[in-house]
């Protein structure tokens, strides 16, 4: 491998890991919450509310993330309400902005899956224990439901995580420079596929293996009582 | 506001549409069934713990599904089309054979991935068989091909679907990546068109429906099967 290269592409590529990575902490902030509120709707007695959230997860799940990020980025820019409006202007003008709404709504949809098989694991005896002690409906999910859900769910969780680092690569098709965005303009630029490839490949395990690190982490953490 | 649904319907667009998911639905297949080929080879070898070969597979798998499915889909592009274009210089060829070429690199990268995440399911499904079943088997005498085809494979196949379901969901969805290198599929017919009507809304939007048209039916179809596959019990 030719050393002169290796110093081009490791700065310049170290330069999109960042954007990767801010990319993916928006994100997956924006897309748990959103899915944590989906996962409840779901489950909730009202009808209106639990078939909402059914359908958008089926959408979401059901269409490939660059069809929503192209709906939502050159799409969207396309109707005039949202052109002349300041605050979603500023959400859809740019490439960045656009990628992060994209994939938050595109996780949130998996997240709510995922937690929602969390949320049906707890044992109904545990919720009813707390409400007979008394506990208002938000302290019972606070101390009870969500503590066991998220436990049962962060396996799960993690491998989605995964998916969304990968998915910030599709910002690199709407102008956003991110690993994969400089990445091609290497290869296109040096001829030097396989290097490059390489390069940004390491950096993107890289990443995941810190995220499933963590994950681990905490899952070790919140499984402390168990005898090792 | 006018979207440009009359555009649509007037241009043709519709049948290139069409045509484009033609091609989405036949690369997904394609895709799938070397991706299921690739799987059952690979997850047989890690399942077994052949020992060289597990070490390749394990790369393999961890490489692919953890590196973005574009990067893969650009190496693979952008490291053939030069020795493609010698190959064909070669036979007499100017210049490439357009779609083709690019639907057999799109092939191979989608099964490629498709190959790695389908391993890791036939490997679970192999271990989810009870041993009790080989044991009784081999305590039988019954020869180890025999014990392959009449009690693993059969299990195997059936507690995989499901996960291969997931999979080909991920494939189809994975084949609008190849858009970006210029294949004519469903993805690249809907950006051709909201490039050149400047209606990229209503493009969008059908390209959506036609992918949620397309996992809804498979969905169904992965339903069916299961509830085929379903072992008959005794009430």
């Amino acid at each position: 491998m030719d050393l002169e290269l290796v110093f081009l592409a490791v700065p310049t590529l170290a330069k999109g890991l960042w954007l990767t990575a801010l990319l993916t902490v928006t994100s997956v902030a924006i897309g748990f919450t959103l899915g944590l509120a989906l996962a409840v709707m779901r489950l909730s007695k009202n009808r209106a509310m639990s078939s909402f959230a059914k359908g958008y997860s089926t959408v979401f799940r059901g269409t490939p993330l660059l069809v929503q990020l192209f709906l939502i980025y050159y799409g969207l820019g396309q109707l005039s309400f949202v052109r002349d409006n300041p605050v979603l202007w500023w959400v859809i003008g740019d490439g960045a902005h656009c990628a992060v709404l994209a994939l938050a709504l595109n996780t949130a949809a998996y997240t709510s899956e995922i937690l929602r098989g969390g949320l049906m694991s707890i044992p109904g005896g545990l919720v009813e224990a707390a409400q007979a002690c008394g506990m208002s409906r938000l302290l019972r999910f606070r101390r009870i439901t969500f503590p066991l859900a998220i436990r049962q769910a962060l396996p799960a969780y993690g491998n989605e995580l995964v998916l969304v680092v990968k998915g910030t690569s599709l910002a690199s098709t709407i102008t956003v420079l991110e690993i994969t965005g400089h990445a091609k303009r290497l290869m296109s630029q040096t001829y030097a596929i396989l290097e490059i490839f390489a390069i940004a490949g390491v950096l993107y395990l890289l990443i995941n293996l810190i995220l499933i690190t963590l994950v681990r982490l905490l899952e070790a953490h919140l499984t402390r009582y168990l005898p090792r | 506001m006018d979207l440009g649904f009359w555009q649509v319907w007037e241009g043709g667009w519709i049948s290139a549409i069409l045509r484009g998911a033609a091609i989405t639905i036949a690369l997904g297949m394609a895709s799938m069934v070397f991706g299921a080929v690739i799987g059952v080879g690979c997850g047989l070898i890690k399942w077994a713990r052949v020992f060289p070969l597990t070490l390749v597979v394990d790369f393999y798998t961890s490489i692919v599904r953890g590196v973005p499915e574009l990067l893969i889909i650009y190496l693979l592009f952008f490291s053939s089309v030069e020795f493609v274009a010698k190959v064909a210089a070669a036979f007499g060829y100017e210049g490439l054979a357009g779609n083709g070429y690019a639907f057999t690199i799109a092939v191979v990268a989608i099964a490629a991935i498709s190959g790695a995440y389908s391993t890791e399911v036939v490997r679970g499904a192999l271990a989810a068989i009870p041993n009790g079943h080989i044991e009784a088997a081999r305590a039988l005498g019954i020869p180890g091909r025999r014990i392959f085809r009449r009690i693993i494979a059969p299990q195997m196949l059936r507690i995989a679907v499901p996960g291969m379901n997931n999979v080909w969901q991920t494939t189809i969805k994975d084949t609008a990546l190849v858009s970006v290198v210029g294949l004519q599929e469903l993805m690249r017919a809907a950006f051709v068109g909201a490039g050149s009507t400047r209606n990229p809304f209503i493009f969008y939007f059908i390209a959506a429906l036609v992918y949620l048209a397309i996992t809804l039916v498979s969905q169904g179809g992965f339903d069916w099967i299961e509830r085929l596959l379903r072992p008959r019990t005794r009430k």
